[in-house]
């Protein structure tokens, strides 16, 4: 029988990192995610994991640290947010780039300025490019289970790439729920220690981040993209494996009343819960409205959203994040680029900007925008081409 | 210069490198723009040229010095700092 216990998202991360017998723990607290940290600290105080806690001084040292003994071998964790994920910018890029399978749990939230502690996309988004798998959870129960799989997935010696778990700030951080937590044993039988291939040992020496002119640079970044695709069977494979053992089933995406769906929702993360509910009842009235939820948002899986998408006419794309200056937002930019590729460019399309700074997106507003999409799919007219909701003009 | 460059699947992930010293075998020669001729005949042997080069890169032979073109990488320091001026720089034509 399963153990049920009530956690918040942060309380969720902490628990199932306790559980996958990490090593290193290097991590700066920094609201929402401090409790995270505290909890990890904590355990390590109380002998609860035999891990190496290193307080570090910024999320710059945290994760260069977590570079550093990721590099020996060992399993490694950190956590962040909004200016602490900005701040390790270059560290991210380097942590993918030496090929470093960290798991970081990242408590979204808005960047500065003007400054705001809630939560919105902008951190990862932010950090979009830098190599990195992104793992978008909807609720604290998805928290705890990506981060178990992470761990497996980030040290396939297919992909050996760093993984981060993203939760909405204080609306999965702080917000306590019903998480099914796994035994010890368990969670050690699904995930054996970490193999690593290559590692620095003063016994056999060997350079690593050494300079890479123009002449091997670009074959490095060719190995990273390579490693991105192949973690997308990677991921698919541990997600079968996790359903085995636990019976909760996870892939690429979820979708929720898509095979009949002539217009539908994309979002990351806990709106997608709200725009299923919200789809729910609209299902009830008769109106053919789904849910498309990415949970991996790097690798994208376009095949996986194209297959998901069907015969559904208009796709409201809902973004929590702002690409000043772009034609669309980064999860639709991606969305209109893979209906593209597969000769699907007669999606109608529109990208809802939301959320920011933690604005809460209602059921209301999510009701106005299925409204809108299945307008669009009757009449064959998108209004507006890019809305942002709730916002005072 | 001469050596083969694999391409990314054989490459070691990362760009580790497995060995050490590795950095003796990266010739940095071909950066070279302009190359430095010296005129043997006039040179006095005052070494000041391999006191200034910046890599390393000028032979000491017994009453002149000659030029290691594998990792000259063509400043110029040499030629400038001669007090005979026996270095000519000409440029490298590829």
């Amino acid at each position: 029988m399963a153990k049920v216990i009530g956690l918040t998202g942060n309380e969720a991360i902490a628990y199932a990192v306790k559980q996958c017998d990490v090593d290193v723990i290097a991590a700066y607290p920094i609201t929402p995610q401090t409790i995270m940290v505290e909890l990890l600290s904590e355990y390590v105080y109380n002998g609860e994991i035999n891990a190496e806690f290193i307080c570090v001084e910024s999320e710059h040292s945290a994760m260069s640290a977590c570079v550093g003994a990721s590099l020996t071998g060992a399993r490694v964790f950190t956590a962040t947010a909004s200016q602490g994920l900005a701040l390790m910018h270059e560290m991210l890029y380097i942590a993918s780039g030496l090929r470093c399978p960290i798991v970081m749990g990242v408590a979204n939230r808005a960047l500065s300025a003007p400054l705001n502690i809630h939560g919105d996309h902008s951190d990862m988004m932010g950090s979009r490019d830098c190599g990195w798998m992104q793992v978008y959870a909807e609720n604290a129960q998805e928290a705890y289970d990506w981060i178990i799989q992470s761990f497996k997935i980030a040290e396939d010696l297919r992909v050996l790439l760093p993984i981060s778990v993203n939760i909405d700030g204080f609306i999965l951080s702080h917000s306590m729920e019903r998480v099914e937590v796994l035994e010890d044993e368990d969670v050690s039988r699904f995930l054996p220690p970490r193999k690593p291939v290559i590692t620095i040992d003063p016994a056999k020496p060997i350079t690593v981040g050494a300079l890479c002119l123009p002449d091997y640079y670009f074959e490095m970044k060719r190995q990273q993209v390579h490693a991105l695709n192949e973690s997308y069977n990677v991921i698919r494979e541990v997600n079968k494996d996790f359903e085995s053992f636990t019976g909760r089933r996870y892939d690429l995406l979820e979708t929720y009343g898509m095979s009949d769906a002539e217009a539908a929702i994309i979002s990351l993360g806990s709106t997608a819960g709200t725009a299923k509910a919200v789809a729910r009842d609209l299902r009830s009235e008769g109106k053919k409205v789904g849910v498309i939820k990415p949970w991996v948002y790097r690798p994208f899986p376009e095949e996986d959203l194209i297959k998901a998408v069907g015969d559904a006419e208009t796709l409201a794309v809902l973004d929590r994040a702002c690409s000043f200056g772009a034609p669309f937002n980064a999860l639709c930019s991606d969305v209109v680029a893979a209906l593209y590729r597969y000769g699907k460019s007669s999606v109608k399309v529109f990208n809802c900007v939301y959320g920011l700074g933690g604005r809460d997106i209602t059921p209301t507003d999510i009701r106005a925008i299925f409204n809108e999409a299945l307008e669009a799919a009757k009449t064959g007219i998108v209004k507006e081409q890019l809305k942002f909701i709730g916002v005072r003009e | 210069m001469s050596e083969i460059k694999l391409g990314w699947k054989s490459l070691p992930i990362g760009g580790v490198l497995l060995e050490p010293g590795s950095a003796m075998r990266y010739k940095t020669g071909d950066w070279r723009a302009f190359k430095p001729i010296i005129d043997q005949k006039r040179c006095i042997n005052c070494l000041l040229c391999w006191i200034y080069c910046p890599d390393s890169a000028i032979i000491r032979l017994e009453k002149f010095v000659d030029v290691n073109y594998e990792y000259c990488k063509g400043c110029g320091v040499c030629a400038n700092e001669c007090p005979v001026k026996c270095i000519t720089m000409v440029e490298e034509k590829r």
